[in-house]
């Protein structure tokens, strides 16, 4: 919504611009002329500025429409391989696109890494905060700053399946993007 | 950092919350030794408080090593020496018997009791045991204690206590966790912290009087430190990234911890009258669970820095670190016996979790288990038993293993998840 605000405060300030020179005490009848020729040709010139100023609201609003679509499709949870904290061609996919809205925002974020039950506890909390730090570390060197980014890892004590097997554990296997 | 809170944490009476351990024995020693024992004589006034034989009798059934007589096939039920005629005994085949009398007086159960050897026809011990009435359990415990150390050779453990976190699910929020301690046997158990954010890693003190723990209750993991008697906790850790894996030195001076404050999770020392710390390991990959070997010179460690977790051995006068896992895919979470020798843990072969043991003289490996996704083993303070967590039909339980793997019962909960169980040391009288 940015872009149309500033646009509609171009026409605005144009528009009183062209007021002012109406309505400036004038001596002459060409004085008048040159007065009002002038202030049609800033009317003029207002219009097209704002046409231009239209269009490309148009195309940023566009643009940012697909970016907002292609971060809601791709989720914001990443997965994992089994104790692996490394990032998958599927997560890094989800992730560019939860990247690009991010570059595009001022949100504060928070990953919170998660594992599935195998391992052990301590292990597990440890590995989840790899994969959190993963995800964080990949962020920043796509240009979002380190510091709208928190980091937190549950391990396994905060399953989204709850049964045993692979199908319940890929589930598990995960980091979580949270705006703040 | 200036600890952050010290708090008098409410210490909830048992019952309705706890959720009471049970138990079911799934296996026995290969040779158990026969024992009767007799119901001991109740000498007080009104109702027995409790009935110390059955607890003896259940203790010593536990173990694995005896096998106790039924009291339906006892010819009779001595209660003195005079009473005691050996051929009953030696025609139900039993080996040892013990009987015993109760009384009270002015709050105080005293026990008195006496073991005879069957086989050759002697009293082999004659003892007493006396404390508050409302410590009636702890001292039958401590009469199993004793006859089980008369005839094994080996210290009892039953007179003792565990902590585990038991869990109940929520639907649509967080799970409810409680850290619980009770006595060795699943009785009365108390909760000591009700929490709906994760809890972690209960740890006893060498001298069985303070707790540790890593609680999210702030929204992040820290690590606590709790008086038993009085409730009173600390805040110990408050640093940015993990706060977890306490581990208290033998000498109850200085606590072992994970934090990840510098990078990545490392193990720390945390001097505990200064709050102190010191870094023991720095390496990228993750080095975590920390144990401490009974001189307290070395401590053992989970690290992936091979590739797979494996466990490491630090030692702190030279600071180096040597491997000590090589078989098996994954081997985490030691936990060493009290003579040094044994070192339990969690070893993951052909894709399922069990608890192995490994000897660090032979270096022989063996697994105990043969359930799956078995996980936390906690040692007795003799070295018999290995206590740890399992699942059956998708519940979180507790179970236990001998060390030579002969034994085995589990602890399920009347309800909900539990896990994490966490042996006590040795308690004062």
């Amino acid at each position: 919504m940015k872009h149309l605000t500033i646009a509609s405060k171009a026409v605005a300030l144009l528009f009183s611009a062209a007021l002012l020179v109406a309505c400036s005490g004038s001596d002459t009848k060409e004085e008048d002329e040159a007065a009002a020729a002038a202030a049609a040709a800033a009317a003029a010139s207002a219009s097209a500025a704002q046409a231009a100023q239209a269009a490309q609201g148009a195309a940023v609003s566009a643009e940012m429409a697909a970016i907002e679509e292609a971060a809601a499709s791709a989720g914001t949870v990443f997965y994992f391989e089994y104790d692996s904290a490394n990032l998958t061609p599927e997560a890094l996919d989800a992730l560019n696109a939860n990247i690009a809205l991010l570059q595009r925002n001022t949100t504060n974020i928070r990953l919170e890494g998660h594992t599935d039950e195998r391992g052990t506890r301590e292990y597990n909390l440890a590995l989840g905060e790899g994969r959190a730090n993963s995800v964080r570390d990949y962020m920043v060197a796509s240009g979002i700053s380190g510091s709208r980014i928190e980091t937190i890892s549950f391990g396994e004590e905060r399953p989204i399946a709850y049964g045993t097997g692979e199908a319940n554990w890929s589930e598990n296997r995960r980091v979580e993007l949270k705006s703040q | 950092m200036k600890r952050l809170l010290m708090a008098l944490a409410l210490v909830l009476s048992a019952a309705s919350a706890a959720a009471q351990l049970t138990i079911e024995i799934s296996q026995g020693a290969d040779n158990p030794a026969a024992i009767a024992v007799v119901p001991f004589a109740w000498q007080g006034a009104g109702v027995a408080p409790e009935e110390i034989a059955s607890i003896v009798d259940r203790d010593l059934a536990r173990s694995g090593q005896f096998a106790p007589i039924a009291r339906a096939d006892m010819l009779g039920n001595p209660t003195t020496e005079a009473e005691v005629f050996y051929r009953d005994w030696r025609s139900l085949s039993a080996e040892y018997l013990l009987i015993g009398r109760v009384s009270a007086d002015t709050g105080l159960l005293r026990i008195d009791y006496e073991l005879f050897d069957v086989v050759r026809q002697t009293k082999v011990l004659t003892n007493s045991e006396s404390g508050p009435i409302s410590d009636a359990r702890m001292l039958a415990h401590r009469v199993a204690d004793a006859v089980y150390e008369k005839l094994t050779g080996v210290p009892g453990a039953f007179a003792t206590k565990l902590l585990y976190i038991s869990v109940n699910r929520v639907p649509g929020a967080n799970d409810h966790s409680r850290l619980t301690m009770s006595d060795s046997d699943g009785a009365r158990s108390v909760v000591l912290l009700d929490t709906h954010e994760p809890l972690l890693t209960p740890t006893w003190s060498p001298d069985g009087k303070n707790i540790a723990y890593v609680s999210f209750e702030t929204g992040r993991p820290a690590i606590y430190r709790q008086e038993i008697a009085t409730g009173r906790r600390e805040q110990l850790t408050n640093f940015p990234g993990l706060n977890s894996s306490p581990a208290w030195s033998p000498d109850g001076k200085t606590m072992a911890m994970v934090l990840s404050k510098d990078g990545n999770a490392d193990i720390y020392l945390m001097d505990l009258a200064t709050q102190k710390l010191t870094q023991l390991t720095r390496h990228y990959a993750i080095d975590t669970e920390p144990a401490w070997m009974p001189d307290g010179r070395s401590l053992l460690f989970t690290s992936d820095r091979g590739g797979k977790p494996q466990i490491y051995r630090y030692d702190l006068s030279s600071g180096k670190t040597d491997r000590v896992t090589y078989e098996g895919t994954y081997n985490a979470r030691a936990r060493v016996s009290q003579d040094g020798r044994s070192v339990v843990m969690v070893h993951q072969t052909a894709g399922r979790f069990h608890i192995a043991v490994l000897d660090l003289v032979t270096n022989r490996l063996q697994i105990l288990t043969s359930t799956d996704l078995d996980e936390s083993p906690s040692i007795a303070p003799n070295g018999s038993m290995v206590l740890y967590a399992t699942k059956d039909q998708n519940r979180s339980i507790l179970a236990a293993v001998a060390v030579d793997g002969e034994a085995k019962f589990m602890l399920p909960a009347s309800k909900g998840d539990v896990r994490e169980p966490a042996w006590s040391p040795y308690l004062p009288r």
